[in-house]
Parts: C-alpha cells; structure tokens; sequence
C-alpha cells in the first residue's frame, strides 16, 4: 500500500471529506518506485482490477478500506512499466467493466478504450506528441482491384516536400488506420522525418475487411502485398527500386502478414518491424490458442523449419507483459542464425497500440536510418 | 586574396528567419546570390527567402551545374566517384579509431575529488583524440588537394565555362548567402567550381552547413542519435574562410549542452577555436576577422559551461 494511503487509513475510518480531499491531492494510481495503489470509489459488492499481464491473474481483488466506500489493491510494479486495465464492478447483483473513473489517462484500441497505468519512470517519448516545427506529410489514396482480395483501398502517407523528382523508400503498413489512429503515427513520421533520424518515406497503409483470415499465413494476402501492392504503389509515387529501401510492418497477427509476405516473396522485402506478432508455433503437440490460430501455427512451423532469409534487417519488439514474449523472444536466435541482421526490443508493457507507438523510434531508424549525421538544416 | 571581407553566420532559418534583420546591420544593399546546393533535389526553391529579403537573389545553382559538368566529362566524373570513395574509407577508418579514444575519454568523465593521475590521463586520452582529428583532417584534405591539382586545375572546358559565370554572379551581388542541408554535398559543389577564393573577398551570410562549410574543419556531431554511437567527428576541413570557429547549428536540441562533461570535452578537443552554438536566432558577425556583434549566441567552454557570447 501507499503511504500516503496507509496515513490516510490509519486511526479511525477517514470521512467522505477526508476522502474528497485525498483524491483531489493525488493523481491515481498511487505510483510509487516498486509498486502502484489503484483506487476505486464507490458502493459495490466487489471491485476488480482487470488486465491482461502475462503471469498475473486476469482479475484481482480491491479490498475495501473498513468504514468507507474506498476499495484499494496494491501490486508490484517494475520501474517503467506501463500497461493497461479496466474494474470490474459487481453491484446488484450484476458485473460492469470500467474505465478508472479516478485517472485521467485513456488509451483507445479498435475495441473501445482502457485506463492506463504508467509506472514509475514511464515517460510517454517527446517524438510522440505533436511538434509545432515538423513539417507535415500528406495522404494520398490508392485503389486496386485486386486479382486475389477483390478491391482495396489504400491511403499513402506522402512525406514534407514530397516531389515526383525524388525516389522514395516505402514502407506496407499493416492496419494503417489503426496506427494511425491509436499509435499517432502521422505525429512521428512527421518528426522523425523533420528529425532527420529517418529519410522521407512512402508509407502505404493497408487495412483487410477480414484480417483473422488474411494475416494468419494466407498465401493470397501475401501475394497481393508482393505481386499488386507493391507495383501499384510504384506506379503512383517514385520508390528506389531496392529492397534495403522496402519494408513490411504490422503488430500482432499484422506481423505475421509482413513475415510471411517477406517469407514467400523473398526479394520483397529488405526491411521489416515485427511488433508483438503472433508467431504462434509447435515444437511439439497441438496448438492451444484457439483456431484462429491454426493457420498461424502451420506457417510458424513452416517458416522455423525453413526460414530462408526473409529479410536483410528485421527489428522486433515484444511487450514482456504479453504471453507473446516466449514467441517472439524464441524467434531471435532463429533470424540470427539465417544471416539477418536482427536489432530486438523488449518493453515494460503489454500487447497495445502504445506499446507499438512507443517503439516506432527504435525501429524506423533502425531500419531506415536518415541522414541527421550529415544534414544540418 | 583582399581583405577579409564582412562574415556573419545564423542559426537555422526555417520558422523564424533573421537573415534579412542580419543584411541589414550589415550594410548591405542590392541583389543578392545564394547556395543552396545542399539541398540537393531541392536547390534553388527559395521563394520563401526571397520573400523574406524581399530584394533579387540569384540561385547559383551548383548542384544543377555539377550534374552537368559530371554529365559533360565522365572521367571527371568517374575521378569524383574514386575519390569519395577514399574519403569515405577514410572516414570509416578514422570512426573506428575515434571509438575507442573517446570511450576513453568518457570513462575518465570528470569526478569529485578525483585524484590528479586521473585528470592527467583524461588530458592525455583527450590529447590522443586531438591527434587523431587533427591526421585524419591532413588526410582528407591530402585527398582534395591532389583531386584539386590532378583534375580541377586542369583544362576542363565545362568547368571553366561554368566558374567564369559563376564569378560573374557573385562578383555582382552585394552578397552571398549559403543555406544549410548535406553538408558534404554542399563542401563538394563549392570545391567542384572553386568558390573559395571567389568567396573569400565578398560578404558572406551562412547558416546551419552553410555556416560549418565556411569554417577550417567540419564537426558532425549529435549526442542523442536513435542509432550508433554519439561521438562528434570531423569530416573534413571547410573552405577555411572564418577561422578559429567550430559552428555548431542545431546545437540546442543536438547537443547535451546540460552535460557539463560532455561540454567540456567538446570545447576542450577543438580549442583553441571557439564552439558556438547556432540555434534559432542566433547571429555573429565578424568585420575583418573580428566579431563585433552576437545576438543569442552561445559558446561551449573549456570548464563545461555554456555561455552567451558578448561582444
């Protein structure tokens, strides 16, 4: 517990003033070095903190301070951990998941939004919030009728002072709305570009109407990411023909799309960033994840028996929060001993957007690196 | 070569430009010329400053000419290509060694109480990397001179056509302005047609690599690079035509100016020239090789401060 909270709880049952007052004087959670105190007020049967960190129960109990209508629950919490989480509250006999009513900090996700816990030392990176001074890239739009998918459409961030006379490198983003969306990943193309700390970049950011069919190993998916998009891209906007200037991206089952597009068109691709993907496999036995996962597993197992070299550079990152982190760690010394140049990441955090956001730095510049080094602007 | 002639050099003009404020004090009236070369692909889109002057400027286009010089005489070319590719093997190898001196210098960082066999290693570990910049500068600047005498000053009709109409637009502008961008392409496209000896008797205005290709020798520096080691290195000398200045453009948000001990092996490795900090707004102008004005100008110092530079 806190000891601000201990204080507070200490003696006889502090008042609904005392209350009042305490929450107004303190951001909440209680963050402290090791550990964070989440607090809930309010008349219920029982309160739960819900999330999903590998190794920790889903749901764990707030005790309720004696006397108030204040419910508590302490956990140890590693230096520069973030993740996040919603209450469960039962009252009434029925059960409602909650935003933290008492913190203000939110992150969205396609399937709503979670309260956010930020640990001691978490700092959210500048180069994620808006800078005033960073020219701003553009969209373009991109519509194929594709031979294997049917027809899509595909928005292209077009960066600063983007010119015909210029080639680009490109970058295949998978679930480009979302990064968009919940990763600000407008914000940081716009500032690492202005940075200089990669080069102005095509970003071609694909979406699927079904992706729990598309990015799990589906041969037609990644033929229209090699054999359509690719060439559909090049002849809208000037790309360097070279595959160190070609990369695929996604996160979760989007980076077993990129995999497995480098994977089956090996000259596709120099470059991709691998953000907690799904790279679910059986040394031996069956596959405990469900069926979604199926398709997964048969190519993972494909890919570890044969992984030829899918890309030059590959960077990786996982949450340690996520039950991936075995997965993705295991991948490693795979993609090392196929001669690729692997740089591997792991954070304080869990399977979401901000963890992806907040890694976006580390892998753009790692695989494309931009020429701060020699320009001074 | 004249007397020097009037120099200032900015901090980086985009958002929140003083150049026109700068020409001003200066005294200088009429059209002007400019480099923008590097900005490569870019060159010569200067709409904006010339909005912001508000008078003529004449693009000298270097970096278009060079790719018709190149185009126009391919062993020039091929020559060039040879080499930036020995300048750059130099480079690595100058990297490398650079590595291990510096991880020297950082070990023996400054400490309370330290023992005065420390503080004498620590010179002597900075002493190690002074020798290294300095054969590393000899080196390259072995490179340019003979490019120089095998190729430049050779016949070279392309390139004498192209220098007699450059002299022709620098002669006639009241100064000469050169922009930021690569700079390695913007020192090579200055070399390529001889500007330094043009340059050298007109008032010069210059800013971000602009400034630092003006200067003797040429520091790359950034403490937080994303990737790779942070260890400030010279590339090659400048056209040498403001003397005892490191420009350090961008230096507020480049730099860890906060970093007493950084800061001091920094000033301490390139003195006795002066390590000015060139962020937005700032300004310094030299008359006859002497500063007589500084506005928002900082300077890195030998005991690890960063100070404003009063005139």
């Amino acid at each position: 517990m806190s000891a601000a909270l201990a204080t507070l709880l200490a003696g006889a049952p502090p008042d609904r003033e005392a209350l009042d007052a305490f929450l107004a004087a303190h951001a909440v959670p209680l963050i402290a070095r090791e550990a964070v105190t989440f607090l809930y007020r309010g008349e219920a049967e029982a309160v739960y903190l819900r999330m999903f960190i590998s190794g920790l129960p889903a749901a764990q109990p707030l005790a309720r301070a004696a006397g108030t209508d204040l419910w508590y629950l302490t956990l140890s919490l590693p230096e520069g951990s973030r993740f996040e989480y919603k209450f469960e509250v039962k009252r009434g006999g029925t059960s409602e998941w909650l935003l933290d009513p008492l913190n203000p900090l939110k992150a969205s996700d396609p399937f709503g939004a979670n309260s956010v816990c930020q640990g001691y030392g978490y700092v959210p990176p500048e180069w994620t919030l808006p800078d005033g001074g960073a020219r701003e890239g553009a969209f373009d739009r991109l519509a194929i009728d594709s031979r294997h998918l049917g027809r899509r459409v595909v928005d292209l961030y077009l960066p600063a002072r983007f010119r015909r006379t210029r080639r680009y490198p490109l970058l295949v983003l998978h679930d480009g709305g979302d990064y968009l969306r919940y990763a600000q990943l407008k914000t940081v193309l716009d500032n690492l570009i202005h940075r200089l700390e990669i080069p102005p970049l095509v970003v071609a950011l694909t979406e699927s109407p079904d992706r729990l069919r598309e990015y799990v190993g589906l041969d037609a998916h990644a033929d229209f990411v090699a054999s359509e998009l690719l060439p559909a891209v090049a002849a809208r906007v000037p790309l360097e023909d070279d595959p160190a200037a070609r990369g695929a991206m996604g996160a979760s089952l989007g980076g077993v799309a990129s995999l497995h597009a480098a994977w089956r068109h090996p000259a596709a691709f120099g470059r991709l960033l691998l953000q907690s993907g799904s790279f679910a496999f059986t040394d031996i036995g069956e596959n405990h994840r469900g069926p979604v996962f199926e398709p997964v597993v048969r190519f993972m197992n494909a890919f570890r028996a044969r992984p030829g070299r899918p890309a030059e550079r590959i960077y990786l990152s996982c949450g340690i929060y996520e039950s991936l982190i075995y997965e993705n760690r295991s991948l490693v010394p795979l993609l090392q001993a196929a001669r690729v140049q692997v740089r591997y990441e792991e954070a304080r955090d869990g399977h979401n957007w901000q963890n992806w956001r907040d890694r976006l730095r580390a892998g753009l510049t790692f695989l494309f690196p931009g020429p701060l080094w020699m320009v001074y602007e | 070569m004249g007397p020097m002639s009037d120099r200032a050099l900015l901090g980086p003009q985009y958002r929140t430009p003083n150049l026109r404020e700068c020409l001003a004090a200066m005294g200088l009236a009429g059209p002007l010329a400019c480099v923008t070369a590097g900005w490569q692909d870019r060159e010569g889109e200067i709409e904006e400053l010339k909005a912001h002057v508000a008078r003529p400027v004449h693009d000298l286009a270097l970096y278009v000419r060079a790719e018709r010089v190149h185009a126009d005489d391919p062993a020039l070319a091929a020559a060039g290509r040879e080499r930036q590719a020995r300048l750059q093997e130099l480079q690595e190898l100058y990297r490398l060694r650079l590595g291990a001196l510096m991880g020297a210098v950082e070990e023996l960082a400054p400490t309370a109480d330290e023992a005065p066999a420390r503080r004498s290693a620590r010179r002597a570990a900075l002493g190690d990397v002074r020798r290294l910049d300095r054969q590393h500068l000899a080196a390259t600047a072995r490179e340019h001179a003979a490019f120089a005498r095998d190729w430049l000053r050779r016949p070279r009709p392309g390139l004498a056509s192209q220098r007699a109409e450059l002299a022709r637009l620098i002669e006639s502008s009241a100064a000469v302005l050169l922009a930021g961008g690569h700079v390695a392409v913007l020192l090579n496209r200055l070399r390529l047609f001889g500007l330094g000896p043009l340059l050298a008797s007109r008032p010069l205005v210059a800013w971000s690599a602009g400034a630092m290709a003006l200067t003797e020798r040429v520091v790359l520096f950034h403490d937080r690079p994303p990737q790779g080691a942070a260890h400030a290195e010279v590339l090659e000398p400048g056209l040498g035509l403001l003397p005892g200045v490191v420009a350090l453009p961008h230096a507020a948000t480049r730099l860890a100016l906060a970093d007493a001990a950084r800061v001091q092996a920094f000033a301490r490795r390139f003195a006795p020239a002066r390590c000015l900090a060139l962020d937005h707004g700032s300004l310094a102008r030299w008359q006859r090789g002497r500063l007589v004005a500084a506005r928002d100008l900082r300077r890195l110092g030998r005991a690890g401060a960063v100070t404003e530079v009063a005139t």
